[in-house]
């Protein structure tokens, strides 16, 4: 998805059972008129911003789009749509979206989501989203840490992270969202981050065209309680060396004058960074993120240090296509019908043993 | 157990008063063949391992009494194993049915005829069967071992502790490999035909029709042509061995029980089958589409498998990763405008309840569909119980009021349903349907009804603006409510200018924004409950024949069969006694407190530790008198019948 019409995206199989808007819609149209109340310098701002400046490109009527969240700050996201939207319960929103979209094809349905509603109470039903591909987009608001409960660490933290909760370092391994949504065979995976509204956008776009279950994590900064997690990649001199931009199609290549690049281990199949020789260059990995099998995508989110974030890779990890769970639902429904006609009540009712008792 | 019927209640039930089957005439057959005598009423229980087949042997002797036009009710009882130890008491499984030419209540309190097909069969049933019943026992599995297994150190059979039992010793699984030795099946294969030799027995005995059982063999072993002639050859050798052997010289007729049933279609029913045929009706009556959100729990996932059977109405049916988020995409579902629904049992409850308030908060229609089984924690996941009700009245956080709504017999779950879905979807609101194991798994008659006849659930879905503005504006409020029911408008997304967010934080009256606001919340708690407390609900109908009882037996759910049945039995001893019963628990129906006024006494039998009783004393201060058992087991008449005698006598 790289071209936009006027307004609407009509070839978008993702999005064709969706009614479009009637007139060409902005930005404006698509904030409600509450007072947005996260804390100032917020990463969620600049999230909402591009969020609300992009939908206006999918052409859809606002009132056929959803935004459900469950608990935390990102997830009173739904509240500054003008859309339809369900604030609801702490971990819940894929569920919750689940039905939804299952009994509704012609609803373009978001989740909002964070790191402790998403990979904590709610990681059930976010693995179980995954492996459905229901035809939902999740944006996944990764703070490392719990803001609206005041700063605990979370699934996300780094190892040793000093919280309220962890005075003396926090002892558990972090989830890495890319990494855990690939093995649960996502059939749509990214990553990008608040501050980089055009890679954010372009990350949002090619979610929203996807059929089935899109996984976006979005690197975004809680300048309260755990202010400058994701600096390193921000910072332009040091994400030149943290941040690994895919491109699908593209050789993997970063740094100073792209001189690094990754490459496969001949021995053990893994990836690993090297830095780009003449003789290297050949063995330099191209992305593919339409690649059937998730290996090499999984292999890629591994990169990452979990706690420096050197190495981070950003972008379309993987996007492939796979059975679309309300799709089949649907085709089951009409197979029914097919085979066995239009459901005829009194027939059921009747069933096939009776006796009858004349008065 | 005609939920349709109501019989006169001064008629006592007069074959629950004696031990044995009601005579009613005998007569030889013209060739002077076998004596056949009429009875009135039977009480066949079969017992044996839980890899027996006893449940479809039971099952199918039920289908073949319900075509012959008896009235009937029935009480499968099995492990929560699917196969226990073989041979061991834990292990068996049992399928009582009581079926008579009258209207019936109960599935009875003792067997007339018990058919064990092991020592474990035998041990276990045997404290419930009276002296002079009949027992037919499988000899063959009377060997040292299988008798040892079960603290038998003699045989039963010869040691005389079945004396005063009209004893019938089958060697059925010898003559069930005799009968199928031409049919090339193993020893093993063979083997597993005993039941459909019994039933063959069985059917003979009280001239069943038989047409029925084949044809449904044949559907059933549809893909194994030579297992499904070896099941009919069974059972027809079972009715062979019946009508030509000595052993049985008398079979038994009980007549159809025309005079019991007002003119109508009917069929059997059990109350999982009931209940997903009105959650079927329900969304074709009220024209939206139903969508299950369900996790595998027994005794409820049967109406999951049902409503999977049948999404040619239009039926969605998702199995969830868990029981939060089978309720969870119900919820959303609810909130696309579609009839949801959530099944479970009671440690399901527990864990939707957070999903529940959260529909309280978002009025939004859902049913929560309980079948209890016996708690705590896992408790006995294939008995009865009612002890859920406190857990559906108040097992959620902050002041969360959900309507109750609870069948009271196996046909019943059909109308209770209906009833339930008619207050989700008129009053915006979550609703429990209270049903339990008994009546789940418990099946009677049914009198089909006119689709003609069943109520209109049609709603308005919002289609524009609600409030205009002081600048004159309109807008749309998602908490403006109707002055009538408190019920706030449904608008589904996909209506154009009416988008809202709507979530689980304290909302302001009116708008639906967030309030924080302390009499805001005063307010909002208060019309939550004043909208749950307004629901509509029948008044509570008193039968008091002689219309001056001094006590009233007062009950709820599937104990209705055996309240009536016992209320039956003492005023066929010459006592007063009126009888009420519950299916609204929440909120109670606007007289019942008018009615407990009426009584010097009010019985309140339940099956849990008095939970109505709680309520009722809590909220009408009245000194409800408890009489409960939580055994897994429905009440039995007979006891239940004692102790209402003993109320009316203190």
């Amino acid at each position: 998805m790289t071209e936009t019409v006027a307004h609407g995206m009509p070839g978008i199989e993702a999005l064709s059972l969706v009614s479009k808007a009637e007139a060409k819609q902005s930005m404006k149209d698509f904030k409600s008129d509450q007072e947005v109340r996260w804390c100032p310098g917020c990463g969620d701002y600049a999230i909402l911003a591009a969020v609300q400046g992009f939908m206006p490109e999918l052409g859809l009527a606002k009132e056929n789009i959803v935004f459900v969240s469950g608990i935390g700050c990102s997830s009173r996201f739904p509240y500054y749509m003008n859309t339809y939207g369900m604030h609801s319960i702490h971990g819940r929103a894929p569920a919750i979206a689940t039905g939804l979209a299952a009994s509704r094809r012609d609803l373009s349905v978001w989740v909002v989501t964070g790191d402790g509603d998403a990979l904590s109470i709610g990681g059930n039903h976010l693995i179980h989203a995954l492996r459905r591909n229901v035809n939902l987009k999740i944006l996944l608001f990764n703070n490392r840490i719990y803001g609206l409960t005041k700063g605990q660490y979370s699934p996300t933290s780094e190892v040793g992270k000093i919280t309220k909760s962890t005075p003396m370092g926090s002892l558990d391994a972090p989830f890495n969202p890319v990494s855990l949504a690939l093995g649960a065979e996502a059939s749509f995976v990214a990553r990008t981050v608040d501050s980089d509204r055009k890679h954010l956008t372009e990350v949002l776009r090619q979610a929203a065209a996807h059929p089935g279950t899109a996984l976006v994590e979005i690197y975004q900064n809680c300048n309260i309680f755990n202010d400058g997690a994701f600096e390193v990649l921000k910072d332009k001199q040091q994400a030149e060396e943290a941040v690994i931009r895919l491109e699908h199609g593209r050789p993997i290549r970063f740094g100073a004058d792209q001189d690094k690049g990754v490459v496969r281990d001949q021995a053990t199949g893994d990836l690993e960074v090297v830095t780009v020789t003449p003789e290297n260059e050949h063995r330099i990995l191209v992305h593919d993120a339409h690649a059937d099998s998730p290996t090499t995508a999984f292999a890629l989110s591994r990169l990452a240090h979990p706690d420096t974030l050197h190495h981070t890779p950003i972008g379309v990890l993987r996007s492939v296509g796979r059975p679309v769970y309300d799709t089949d639902m649907a085709t089951q429904l009409d197979a029914a019908v097919e085979q066995k006609g239009k459901g005829d009540l009194g027939a059921l009712l009747a069933g096939n043993d009776t006796w009858t008792v004349v008065g | 157990m005609t939920s349709q019927v109501s019989s006169p209640a001064e008629q006592a039930e007069p074959a629950d008063q004696q031990g044995g089957p009601g005579s009613a005439g005998e007569r030889r057959t013209p060739d002077g063949g076998k004596e056949i005598r009429r009875l009135d009423r039977v009480i066949i229980r079969f017992a044996g391992d839980s890899g027996d087949g006893m449940q479809l042997t039971g099952d199918r002797f039920t289908s073949e009494t319900a075509s012959f036009g008896n009235d009937l009710s029935t009480l499968p009882n099995f492990p929560a194993e699917i196969r226990a130890p073989a041979g061991t008491l834990p292990g068996v499984s049992s399928f009582q049915l009581h079926f008579a030419d009258h209207d019936i209540l109960t599935p009875g309190d003792a067997p007339n005829v018990l058919v064990a097909m092991n020592p474990a069969a035998l041990k276990a049933n045997l404290g419930d069967v009276p002296r002079g019943a009949e027992i037919i026992v499988n000899t063959d599995e009377f060997t040292k071992r299988p008798m040892a297994k079960v603290g038998y150190a003699t045989s039963p059979l010869e040691d005389g502790s079945l004396d005063g039992y009209s004893v019938h010793p089958v060697p059925l699984t010898t003559l069930t490999i005799e009968a199928l030795k031409d049919f090339g099946l193993s020893r093993k294969e063979a083997e597993r035909s005993k039941n459909m030799f019994a039933l063959g027995l069985l059917s003979w005995m009280y001239h069943r029709p038989t047409e029925g059982t084949e044809t449904f063999l044949r559907q059933k072993f549809a893909k194994k042509p030579e297992i499904a002639e070896a099941n009919v050859a069974a059972f027809r050798a079972g009715w062979n061995f019946g009508e030509t052997t000595e052993d049985f010289a008398v079979s038994y007729e009980v007549a159809p029980a025309t005079t019991a049933f007002p003119a109508g279609t009917y069929r059997n029913i059990s109350g999982n089958l009931a209940l997903s045929y009105g959650l079927i009706a329900a969304s074709r009556q009220a024209d939206l589409p139903l969508f299950l959100g369900s996790y595998p729990i027994t005794p409820a996932s049967d109406i999951l498998h049902e409503l999977s059977r049948h999404k040619n109405f239009g039926v969605r049916t998702f199995q969830a990763e868990d029981e939060i988020a089978g309720i969870g995409a119900a919820l959303g579902a609810a909130f696309g405008g579609a009839l949801a629904v959530t099944t479970t049992s009671g440690p399901g409850v527990a864990l939707k309840s957070e999903t529940i308030g959260l529909a309280v908060s978002l009025e939004l229609p859902l049913l929560i569909v309980d079948i209890q089984r016996g708690g705590p924690s896992t408790g006995l996941p294939t008995k009865t119980e009612q002890a859920d009700l406190l857990q559906a009245m108040y097992g959620r956080n902050g002041e969360a009021p959900v309507p109750i709504v609870a069948p009271r017999t196996p046909a019943d779950c059909f109308d209770a349903t209906l009833d339930a879905a008619r207050i989700a979807l008129a009053y915006r609101t979550p609703v429990f349907l209270l049903s339990d194991g008994y009546l789940a798994n418990g099946s009677e008659p049914w009198r089909i009804p006119e689709i003609d006849d069943l109520p209109d659930l049609r709603v308005q879905f919002a289609t524009g603006p609600n409030h205009v503005q002081a600048d004159g504006t309109e807008v749309f409020w998602p908490y403006k409510r109707d002055p009538e029911t408190l019920a706030r408008p449904w608008a589904v997304p996909g209506t154009p200018g009416l988008e809202h967010r709507i979530g689980g934080i304290e909302k302001q009256d009116g708008t639906g924004n967030i309030s924080y606001d302390p009499a805001n919340h005063d307010h909002m708690v208060r019309t939550r409950q004043a909208k749950v407390d307004g629901v509509r609900v029948p008044d509570l109908e008193v039968d008091d024949p002689t219309g001056d009882a001094r006590t009233l037996v007062l009950g709820w759910g599937s104990t209705y069969g055996p309240i009536t049945a016992a209320v039956r039995r003492v005023r066929g001893a010459g006592d007063r006694i009126a009888q009420a019963h519950l299916r609204h628990l929440n909120p109670f129906p606007a007289n019942l407190g008018k009615v407990l006024e009426g009584y010097d006494k009010v019985v309140v039998p339940e099956m849990n530790l008095g939970q109505l009783a709680t309520l009722i004393r809590a909220r009408y201060l009245v000194d409800a008198r408890s009489f409960t058992q939580v055994n897994g087991m429905p009440f039995k008449a007979e006891q239940l019948a004692a102790a209402l005698k003993e109320a009316i006598d203190d």
